[in-house]
């Protein structure tokens, strides 16, 4: 990546620039992208709490055999006591909720809503994103999204309260499976949040073509502002698909159309299609961001510009294009024909060589460098080493024979809560420690980073790892009770969840300490492996930046 | 780079599979969403109730002269305490399978893994501050961009090899004589029509804690009945579904195939040794997903036409039906054998009921 200064004087005291509205106006009526950035951290913050106990509460289910809990919990959302199958059915609301939560309401509105906000328009050395106003009407929207999802849980939805019907909404179990209002309310739900999504994708994108600061080539872009311009054309090509699949699944439901009723002449099986037409792209949004910011993060701590800049950037546009013709490796126990099988398999792998580039380019950009372990970098090491994990046991599911007998089992699920939970989070992590001092002005405790990443690591490899073997033994996804077989491993994964617990914990205890105690921070408290234009800001960065806009050489 | 190393793992892919290419022709045509067979209809609405599930055909009610309910041998055909390698294979293709995974994919896990944990460690180690406090200012170097490229796809080649060819192996059709099995998946248990054999239909429902203990079998895994098939032999299986999406897996003979209301799937079934092979339901279908297992039990050809007997069905080359409790179910049983294969439409109220 090529050197960014600022050329010229960036005034950042004086004049008018701090002058901020009244505590209604500023945060309810927001234009600014800082203020809306903010709101989307702290949304994704509650949301992740939600979610996050959710699977607090399915570990604490399945940390033995037999149904322990589930009834009792039942029976509190039913008002009364709740029947075996309406225990079982408050697991799968659980496990939809869960999966929900943790895509469309917490990684979703951290990566882009959150540091895509902050960061993409300081970065380009623009004063503000395109469409302010467009910009809180996409957060506006998330807040209704997330009430409508978890309203649903208190309606009725087939056998008992709330959407059972996993996050992926197959129909014809979401269809004339789920009889009430609650899987309508779910998918209205996910109408809000993939409006919500494609107006900030429309934003990005306008955005980053046209407020770049003079100077700054598509070629001279910072990586985390490539990865938001590919993650928005992700969002803005697949969430549309995702919007026609479940409003058929609506007319359905509501208004005796068949799309996905055989008996009327449809397909279920099409609505898998749509369906992950929308969500194999989708993995890919919860992870591009990531990859700019780890990128950032581990040019700033090895004092050293990224290796192979172009190759980084263009190996996101090709993991972007390729990533949306792969995603019938979802599906490949539906019955798909052999050729359809044999290119889903080859179109998949192809996809482990950007993925692989971009791994040992990060290396890369470490090897000769002069390197220091804040907390952010200790993030981003854990994250390149742990979405290596989970990538390599994604080529072992990208085989069509093989994934026959994986399909559905805990092995997925400990594959992609690799890529995400150690992946998608650890880079939000990461980003979040790197700029939470630019963002407030204050320095966290590197004591209790430190702590936050070691105890979390370790908590989530113990609570992930054993998923692999569970799965290679037979264990299918989305039980909530299993054969004594499987206990040994299962207690094991539940231990791992209170470990990452007290990580959770020390994370929210440093959020305290540095709003109550932090020192105060510098402009570039990162020192000089920190090159972008966020840098050459104060910390917080005044109310409207780059009045005059900076040059780049 | 990338775009060409896709085109070139494509031809490869194309190249190397002509020979199943036209595996799939004869596919059958999805019929419509059928009926739940009136047998089914006793099940339902006990399991509506909430109490323990049906009892749809106890194996009581099978003549023990003809049929015994064989043993699951420990450890073979269900999942190990602490156990992490996949459960042994029995089937050619499952035994294909675990060798790619045991021979390349897991030395390639491991082998990419180490190497990148290796080199961070290194990095770490050699180019911290304390070691190295002038960084070097190398951006580029397009002899090792094109290494780090090259290798992967040379990887991802050495397992689209065999990948490939394993998936036209599972894809072979079945014989032409093939005994028929049609799987039926139902909120929330299991449906095993044998069309070749009088079209009788076996209803299996999860065995409760006490009974599966009582017969030795492991809870949640055990069905109350069992589909039963020839050691040995190709058996084509028909999946489908009656009202959600199911998915019918065994994980001791790599076979998983969705259940879809509407289509029925198709896919040979073979099993080399006799015993007792547990599953369960692979796709999410509402509050009871997780109970609904499925008990295989491959028997040897003359124990098969027993237990085919037992049920009240026809073996092949014989003519009346041996349970004699019901004369005009002979009738029904000749026109399905003289129909023999495209009989999977319509499961007869009356045949099914001789199960019961």
């Amino acid at each position: 990546m090529t050197t960014i200064t600022a050329d010229g004087h960036i005034d950042d005291h004086a004049h008018d620039a701090d002058h901020k509205p009244a505590f209604f106006q500023r945060w309810f009526m927001s234009t600014n992208h800082k203020d809306i950035g903010t709101l989307y951290l702290l949304f994704a913050i509650i949301a992740g709490i939600i979610g996050g106990a959710m699977s607090g509460l399915m570990r604490m289910e399945l940390a033995e055999p037999g149904i322990q809990y589930l009834q009792t919990w039942a029976s509190i959302s039913n008002g009364g006591e709740a029947s075996m199958d309406q225990a079982y059915h408050l697991w799968n609301v659980l496990i939809t909720a869960h999966g929900l939560i943790m895509v469309f309401f917490m990684v979703m509105p951290a990566m882009i809503g959150g540091f895509g906000n902050w960061f993409v328009p300081l970065m380009i050395g623009a004063p503000d994103m395109a469409f302010p106003r467009m910009n809180n009407i996409s957060f506006w929207l998330l807040v209704p999204a997330f009430l409508l999802l978890l309203g649903s849980a208190f309606v009725p939805g087939g056998t008992g309260m709330g959407a059972g019907t996993g996050w992926t909404v197959y129909a014809p179990l979401a269809t004339s499976g789920s009889v009430g209002p609650a899987v309508d309310m779910a998918i209205l739900s996910l109408h809000l949040a993939g409006a919500s999504s494609i107006l900030g994708a429309v934003n990005f994108i306008t955005t980053i073509f046209n407020m770049r600061a003079p100077g700054m080539t598509l070629h001279k872009m910072p990586l985390f502002v490539w990865s938001v311009l590919v993650t928005a054309f992700l969002l803005l090509l697949s969430l549309p698909v995702l919007a026609a699949a479940i409003t058929m699944l609506l007319t359905d439901r509501n208004f005796g159309t068949a799309f996905f009723d055989a008996a009327g002449g449809g397909d279920p099986v099409l609505y898998q299609h749509l369906f992950w037409f929308f969500g194999h792209p989708e993995v890919y949004i919860m992870i591009l961001p990531g990859f700019g910011m780890v990128s950032h993060i581990v040019a700033t701590f090895s004092r050293k510009p990224v290796f192979g800049y172009l190759g980084m950037a263009y190996a996101m546009v090709a993991i972007g294009v390729v990533g949306f013709v792969v995603w019938a490796h979802h599906m490949f126990t539906t019955g798909m024909s052999v050729n359809v099988k044999m290119y889903f398999t080859a179109a998949t792998m192809v996809i482990a060589v950007p993925t692989g580039i971009k791994i040992f380019s990060w290396i890369a950009t470490m090897w000769g460098g002069s390197m220091t372990f804040k907390t952010p970098m200790m993030w981003a090491l854990g994250f390149i080493f742990m979405f290596t994990v989970g990538g390599v046991t994604g080529v072992v599911l990208a085989n069509g024979g093989i994934d026959d007998n994986l399909h559905d089992t805990y092995y997925v699920v400990a594959h992609f809560h690799y890529v995400l939970s150690l992946g998608a989070v650890f880079s939000i992590f990461a980003g979040f420690y790197y700029w939470l001092p630019k963002m407030s002005g204050r320095m966290y405790s590197e004591l209790l980073g430190q702590l936050h990443f070691w105890i979390f690591f370790i908590g989530v490899n113990i609570l992930f790892f054993p998923q692999h073997f569970l799965g290679q033994q037979g264990m299918p996804r989305r039980y909530p009770d299993y054969p004594d077989a499987y206990a040994y491993w299962n207690q094991i994964s539940s231990l791992g969840y209170w470990i990452m617990l007290v990580g959770v914990a020390i994370f929210f205890v440093n959020l305290a300490y540095t709003f109550l105690a932090g020192r105060k921070a510098e402009g570039n408290y990162w020192g000089e492996g920190a090159t972008t234009l966020e840098w050459t800001l104060s910390s917080p960065p005044p109310f409207h930046q780059f009045e005059t806009l900076p040059r780049i050489k | 780079m990338t775009h060409y190393v896709k085109a070139w793992i494509l031809a490869l892919a194309l190249v190397l599979s002509p020979a199943a290419v036209s595996a799939q022709d004869a596919l059958p045509e999805a019929p419509g969403t059928e009926a739940a067979p009136a047998a089914t209809e006793a099940a339902d609405s006990a399991a509506e109730s909430g109490e323990a599930p049906a009892e749809a055909a106890a194996p009581a009610g099978l003549d023990p002269a003809l049929y015994t309910p064989m043993k699951p041998t420990e450890g073979i055909g269900m999942p190990v305490n602490k156990g992490i390698d996949f459960q042994q294979q029995f089937s050619a293709t499952g035994k294909q399978a675990k060798w790619i995974n045991d021979a390349i994919l897991i030395p390639m896990m491991f082998g990419v893994s180490l190497i990148v944990l290796g080199l961070l460690l290194w990095v770490v180690v050699r180019f911290r501050r304390g070691a190295n406090s002038e960084p070097s200012k190398t951006t580029h170097n397009t002899f090792i961009e094109i290494i780090w490229t090259a290798i992967p796809v040379v990887i991802l080649v050495i397992i689209a090899v065999p990948s490939i060819s394993l998936l036209a192996q599972q894809f072979e059709p079945a014989p032409e004589d093939a005994l028929t099995v049609k799987v039926t998946g139902y909120q929330w248990y299991w449906g095993y029509n044998y069309p070749d054999n009088g079209d009788f239909e076996v209803i299996a429902n999860m065995l409760p804690e006490e009974e599966a203990e009582a017969r030795g079998e492991p809870f949640q895994l055990a069905a109350d009945n069992r589909m039963v098939i020839p050691v040995g032999k190709p058996v084509k299986m028909l999946i489908t579904a009656a009202d959600v999406i199911h998915s019918f897996a065994i994980p001791a003979a790599w076979f998983k195939l969705d259940a879809v209301p509407g289509r029925i799937n198709e896919k040979v079934l073979q099993i080399d040794r006799e015993g007792v092979y547990y599953g369960q339901c692979s796709e999410l279908c509402g509050a009871r997903h997780g109970f609904m297992p499925i008990t295989v039990e491959v028997v040897s050809q003359e124990k098969f036409d027993n237990w085919v007997l037992a049920n009240g069905g026809t073996v092949a080359g014989e003519e009346e039906a041996t349970d004699a409790d019901e004369a005009e179910n002979t009738e029904t049983s000749e026109a399905e054998t003289a129909a023999a294969n495209d009989t999977t439409e319509d499961a007869p109220a009356d045949a099914a009921a001789a199960t019961n």
